[in-house]
């Protein structure tokens, strides 16, 4: 063994342990990403509310602009997403790396590993893409990151009930409202391909086994702060 | 949660996933309920949303990222940024206010 190898060795922890905290370094490294993501969210969130009560006009009504039912929706399919994230999680744990069993003297099959990921997966493309439809939507009614659009139909109701739809402050709307849905899901959306990721190269080949299924559960971590960040966004930006 | 440092595993009981599930669906209803349906006062309103939504944050923090049965030292990697948080958004609103 050569001099450069020796001190090389010296330097790394024993793969994969990281006696410090008493958890593997993937899981503590999304920890550690996890906690600066709070302060990032933290920053645009604080932003949010310090524009809102700092507004020289009324803030817009939330049910007067957005489309609440469909968020609340969208919301529910993210719940979904993070119980069905944590059966998978679960699943591997007792070993089921299958897709879906049949149970003896039950109607139900038993799913998987493979069967609770995929159900996450459509669960989070399914959020991406209400999200697509929500901001198509409010565009051609036209609420855009400026504010609302001239000649729009939101322009005109600005124009007749300027307190209902915060008028003086659509601009400051817009860009927070976009700003910080959009970010959560660029967030969303990146959780998503990285699932698909593991999907294919990790989960179908079966390479995860009740002895180490480190990636399920730090992609886990990841996906239950993204529902955990959206719960706290749906209530300040949909319902106050 | 983990029985070693080199491999995950589970030492605690399992809780009921779906009994989690079934809190949160509840709470989302009461929440959108109480934003559009109650007859009350805006700042109670707000207190209420509010309390809501960090009941239901650590619902998904203790149990689905399982904090609740992780060691100390790594629950305050998570718990550390909370206060700096609201320093933060405090200080703020302060020097807006000022």
């Amino acid at each position: 063994m050569t001099h450069g190898t020796q001190v090389l060795d010296q330097m790394r922890p024993p793969f994969p342990a990281e006696p410090g905290a008493g958890v593997y370094s993937s899981k503590l490294g999304m920890w550690v990403f996890l906690a600066s993501d709070v302060m990032f969210f933290t920053a645009l969130i604080g932003s949010y509310i310090v524009l809102r009560f700092g507004a020289p006009g009324e803030w817009a009504k939330p049910s007067a602009v957005l489309n609440v039912p469909l968020t609340a929706f969208n919301t529910f399919l993210l719940i979904c997403s993070s119980v069905s994230m944590v059966k998978a999680y679960a699943a591997i744990q007792d070993g089921k790396k299958y897709f879906l069993r049949p149970v003896p003297g039950k109607l139900l099959r038993d799913g998987g590993l493979k069967f609770w990921l995929l159900v996450t997966m459509i669960c989070g493309a399914g959020f991406v893409g209400v999200q697509l439809i929500e901001y198509f939507k409010l565009v051609h009614h036209g609420f855009t990151p400026a504010g609302f659009r001239e000649g729009s139909v939101l322009a005109e109701h600005a124009a007749t009930d300027p307190i209902r739809y915060g008028a003086a402050v659509a601009g400051l709307y817009g860009s927070t409202f976009f700003t910080m849905t959009g970010f959560h899901g660029f967030h969303v959306t990146c959780g998503v391909i990285s699932m698909t990721y593991l999907y294919f190269t990790k989960v179908l080949p079966e390479k995860y086994s009740p002895q180490d299924y480190r990636g399920i559960e730090v992609i886990g971590l990841y996906w239950h702060f993204v529902d955990l960040v959206w719960i706290i966004l749906f209530t300040i930006v949909y319902l106050i | 949660m983990t029985a070693t440092s080199s491999q995950p595993s589970e030492t605690h009981k399992r809780p009921n996933y779906l009994l989690i599930w079934l809190y949160l669906f509840i709470l989302t209803v009461a929440e959108v309920s109480l934003a559009f349906e109650l007859p009350l006062s805006r700042n109670l309103k707000l207190l209420l949303l509010l309390f809501l939504a960090i009941w239901k944050a650590l619902l998904v923090a203790l149990y689905f990222m399982h904090l609740k049965f992780e060691r100390w030292r790594l629950r305050v990697i998570f718990i550390i940024p909370i206060p700096l948080a609201i320093i933060l958004v405090s200080a703020v609103i302060m020097e807006h206010v000022r």
